[in-house]
């Protein structure tokens, strides 16, 4: 009764493949914490990460949780493969259903909610404070306080691996199999609450941008000049501000539902399941453009400073990426065309889904005539960007075949399906994101990222793509449908065996960034970017040392031009100290948002198994760490003009030697 | 082969006869007119498509090679960011090519329409389709029979299908006759389809419902001849099955991997009952006897709910 419905068989001893995966990660956590112990760092990581309230910090920590996430969610991936090129002709495979059908929930929540979403959430924190010439975000804080809760959310999908079990539904979680009836245990449960709980904390990051680029834009930046990664991050922003909640209440009913016997989408009682389906991708569509936006405006950033040369259609993109976001709210019907609704309904959702192509493809081109004229340097980031845009408009020409209701009938949740979306969200997003992170790492740690591992990944990321997703276009046609455990047809099994084969390139793809990360810190002295400005790039990001100070602009800088930093370096005053600094207003760390993310996380594993004392334990503790917050008035500091003095001297002496060598 | 550019044209299009090759028992191997129409409309679609994606995919690799910093030889041009030339043929193009879309998806999800009575001389043959867990049930009700996990019609005949679940969604699809339309408890959704080739055609499950949902097959046999078909209609009556509320109860029990069964029908309500299943507690508002005796029926069957599709393990 104390542990609710939480007991010792909840822990899955007879299972080796979970119990070798949880003893790996656990030996991994004790190295990690000897390593600290014996170097002496946990005051250091304690006072300069763990209760940062800086901006950069922040998505630096951000994208640590998405890679490691990326790593278990390819696991999956990688175990869904091997089970489908062994499970053919009627064999069982490694995995039974109770298992499998865990692995393929898992894989795409982990990917969508916990890879993706903080891959880019990072990208934009480090990024748009500094593109914009500000000091941190409008609310430091709060910023603290959605990455905690993200990270709640994180260890409560990884608790599940070893303690009950994750949903078997799919990562749509569609009643009535989400039901309490078809899915009695605590699988659901932590589905919901890990993604209530992270897309709390991605609502109030929305709110916490949009309010920084309004009112915190550097003297001079009109909103039409902000650079076009901010842009679009303010699109998918305003997404999310705008599509958060109908998932945060969706999940809420869905929870009434498995608690309070509420039938708001179970057919008993008057409830309705196709409710569901219609608020999950009232969400779930917007969710792939908060994706994939971000990772276009990498894109646009990465081909105008590798190609040196301004963004053709500077305007026409933030149009475009506007039309995009409006659009991407009105087309979420497309997913569900075979729930029978009428030919009307259904014809003005596909051409609605069309017409999206529309402003798409006016960004293609307008990527391409950046490269037209221009000098393009072939550096990694750039290769990822040439990879994205022929990968990308096959993926693009797949997604407006499915809007096509009458094609939609036949391909609808087949394989063809989720080749589709990997080829825009693999092609889209994690392209762009990849390309982020190698045009970014300079600035954020001082020092290039090796290129020749960074080009052998992008190649075994591309080519590896190809094969793991083009043989999944060709089951599709075939008639093979998706979340199978096994298969009986033996005309499909060549292809399920190259779809291994591309995944495991994919995999060498993986190893390779890894090594290119341990290469790079090694030879960190050699790549070292002392100048700041490593690619001759555009924007204010770049004005600043590598790695930026913690006030990133010892002086605000003022804006003349989309391209700020270029035509400062054009008019000869980039650079340019003042004659007296002004003290910096900064906001001190605290560690209030990690208090109540680690009491939100208890809060979540207490209501998964029904302990109910452990959830007051929990709800007491957010509320009384948000009033100690409320009444902590030592939050905030000034940096003396002497210490920024010293620090922007020794920048500039830095940068004196980089143009000296 | 003696040119090497012809050579490596073949070598392209290898992996493309490959793919016709294999696609036999798919979508691209249309059985129905429903189908055959739907993969031609995949066709056409493409090809209109192609008509952007192919320039943009070589002018990406020709400006990419062409404007590479080595080659200084290309004009450079770093401010030139801006052409109202450029910008109308991208948005135009574009704009007329989705225009061209979007009248052939007026016109084919009309045509197409799931719900829409296919043109025939011949009368349908009524299908009622239940999805359990894991199977499929078939009800004809005007010939009295049902099946498990095997379906039966003459070709060039239209079936009018009703469909249901008594468990969780799933997508009644038969690939090589065309569209699939979900099946869900407490709703009725229709589907027309017809084979013009005799055959036996896979059926599945195309929506994800739990444990056994990868063995929730089966077959769509379409027979040269009328004769035919009224042979395997008198096999069915003949199995000795009857099924009744409680043959049904027991049949709703989870089970995978099911070999076909054969019923006569012996209660013909069955399939508008277990739709109000989800509506019980009607008995009230019936007034007709047809209406009681519905009403009765469906209390019954909401006696037993099917139990929990997931084993605790």
């Amino acid at each position: 009764m104390l542990l609710g419905k939480l007991t010792l068989d909840a822990i899955p001893f007879h299972e080796p493949i979970v119990m070798g995966a949880l003893g790996g990660a656990g030996l991994v956590g004790l190295v990690i914490i000897a390593l600290i112990t014996k170097f002496g760092k946990w005051g250091y990581l304690w006072r300069e990460w763990l209760t940062t309230v800086d901006h950069k910090k922040i998505g630096v920590m951000y994208i640590i949780v998405a890679l490691v996430m990326l790593l278990r969610g390819f696991a999956d991936a990688l175990m869904m493969r091997a089970q489908l090129a062994m499970a053919t002709d009627g064999g069982a495979g490694v995995f039974p259903p109770s298992h499998y059908d865990q692995i393929f929930t898992a894989h795409g929540v982990i990917m969508i909610i916990f890879m993706a979403m903080p891959f880019m959430t990072g990208l934009m924190n480090i990024v748009v404070p500094l593109q914009i010439g500000a000091r941190d975000v409008a609310f430091p804080f709060l910023n603290s306080l959605s990455f905690y809760l993200l990270v709640a959310a994180a260890a409560l999908v990884n608790l599940s691996l070893g303690v009950g079990n994750f949903a078997r539904t799919g990562w749509v979680a569609y009643p009535p199999l989400a039901g309490l009836q078809f899915s009695p245990d605590v699988g659901v449960d932590y589905y919901t609450w890990a993604l209530q709980i992270s897309g709390i904390g991605t609502t109030l990051t929305a709110v916490n941008f949009l309010v920084t680029v309004l009112k915190m834009r550097a003297p001079g930046m009109k909103l039409m000049q902000m650079p076009i990664f901010t842009w679009t991050c303010t699109w998918a922003n305003v997404l999310i501000v705008a599509s958060f909640p109908i998932l945060t209440g969706a999940l809420a009913m869905l929870s009434l539902d498995r608690y309070m016997d509420f039938h708001f989408f179970t057919a008993e009682a008057g409830g309705n399941a196709m409710m569901y389906l219609n608020l999950f991708w009232a969400w779930g569509h917007p969710e792939v453009y908060i994706l994939v936006l971000p990772a276009f405006g990498i894109f646009s950033e990465v081909v105008s400073t590798f190609t040196g040369k301004r963004l053709f259609g500077h305007t026409s993109m933030i149009v475009a990426s506007g039309v995009i976001s409006v659009l991407g709210f009105m087309v979420w019907l497309h997913h569900f065309f075979t729930m029978g609704s009428g030919a009307n309904v259904n014809a003005f959702f596909g051409i609605a889904t069309m017409v999206i192509s529309v402003p798409t493809g006016v960004k293609l081109f307008n990527w391409l005539f950046t490269i037209y004229r221009g000098r393009l340097r072939f550096e990694p980031p750039i290769l990822w960007t040439l990879g994205f845009m022929v990968t990308f408009s096959i993926g693009g020409m797949t997604g407006v075949l499915m809007a096509v209701p009458g094609a939609d009938f036949v391909l609808h949740n087949s394989l063809f399906l989720i080749a589709h979306f990997h080829n825009t969200i693999i092609g889209g997003a994690v392209f762009g994101y990849l390309a982020g992170f190698a045009f970014w790492f300079p600035k954020v740690f001082g020092f290039k990222l090796n290129p020749k591992l960074g080009k052998a990944a992008f190649w075994f990321w591309q080519v590896g793509f190809f094969f793991a997703f083009m043989p999944l276009y060709v089951l599709g046609f075939l008639g093979m449908t998706r979340r199978l455990n096994h298969t009986n047809n033996p005309a499909w099994d060549i292809w399920l065996y190259i779809a291994l084969f591309g995944a495991l390139l994919i995999a060498c793809g993986i190893a390779c960034q890894l090594l290119q990360l341990a290469v790079s810190l090694i030879e960190r002295k050699k790549n070292a970017d002392l100048s700041g400005d490593p690619w001759n790039g555009h924007t204010l990001e770049w004005s600043t040392s590598s790695p930026p100070p913690s006030y990133n602009f010892a002086v605000l800088p003022q804006v003349h031009d989309i391209d700020a930093f270029t035509d400062m370096k054009e008019k000869g005053v980039a650079y340019a100290a003042p004659a007296k600094y002004e003290p910096i207003h900064m906001p001190k760390n605290t560690a209030a948002g990690l208090y109540i993310g680690g009491f939100t996380g208890i809060l979540g594993f207490a209501l998964i198994w029904h302990i109910w004392w452990m959830a007051i334990l929990g709800l007491v503790g957010i509320i009384g760490s948000m009033l100690a917050r409320a009444y902590d008035n030592d939050r905030d500091f000034y940096i003396q003009p002497a210490e920024i003095e010293a620090t922007e001297r020794a920048a500039a002496e830095q940068r004196a030697r980089a143009v000296a060598a | 082969m003696k040119n090497p550019r012809s050579a490596r044209l073949l070598w392209g299009l290898a992996p493309l006869a490959l793919l016709l090759a294999g696609c036999q028992g798919g979508i691209l191997d249309p059985k129905g007119q429903v189908a055959a129409e739907e993969k031609s409309l995949i066709i056409t679609a493409t090809l209109l498509m192609l008509l952007v994606v192919i320039p943009v995919i070589v002018m990406t690799l020709v400006f990419a090679w062409k404007y590479r910093a080595s080659n200084t030889a290309a004009e450079y041009q770093p401010k030139w960011s801006h052409s109202n030339k450029i910008e109308a043929v991208v948005w135009i193009v574009p704009i007329i090519i989705v225009c061209c879309l979007a009248v052939v998806t007026w016109k084919t999800t009309h045509k197409l329409d799931p719900y829409r009575p296919l043109d025939s001389d011949k009368p349908p043959i009524k299908v009622q389709v239940v999805a359990l867990n894991w199977k499929w049930l078939f009800i004809y009700p005007d010939l009295g029979i049902a099946t498990v996990n095997e379906l039966a019609f003459p070709k060039d005949t239209p079936v009018n299908f009703r469909i249901t679940s008594d468990v969780a969604m799933n997508s009644f699809f038969i690939p090589q006759l065309g569209g699939q339309i979900y099946a869900m408890a407490g709703m009725e959704t229709k589907l027309h389809l017809i084979a013009n080739e005799a055959g036996s055609y896979n059926g599945i499950s195309a929506n994800y419902s739990g444990a056994g949902f990868s063995g929730m097959k089966f077959q769509a046999i379409a027979t040269p001849t009328e004769a035919e078909f009224d042979a395997w209609v008198k096999k069915a009556r003949a199995s000795g099955n009857t099924l009744d509320a409680d043959a049904y109860l027991a049949l709703a029990a989870p089970s995978e991997n099911n070999p076909p069964i054969y019923y006569s029908v012996g209660e013909p309500r069955l399939f508008d009952a277990v739709l109000h299943k989800y509506m019980a507690g009607r008995t009230s508002l019936a007034a007709t006897d047809e209406e009681i005796k519905l009403a009765e029926l469906t209390k019954i069957l909401c006696q037993t709910q099917p139990v929990a599709a997931v084993k605790e393990h």
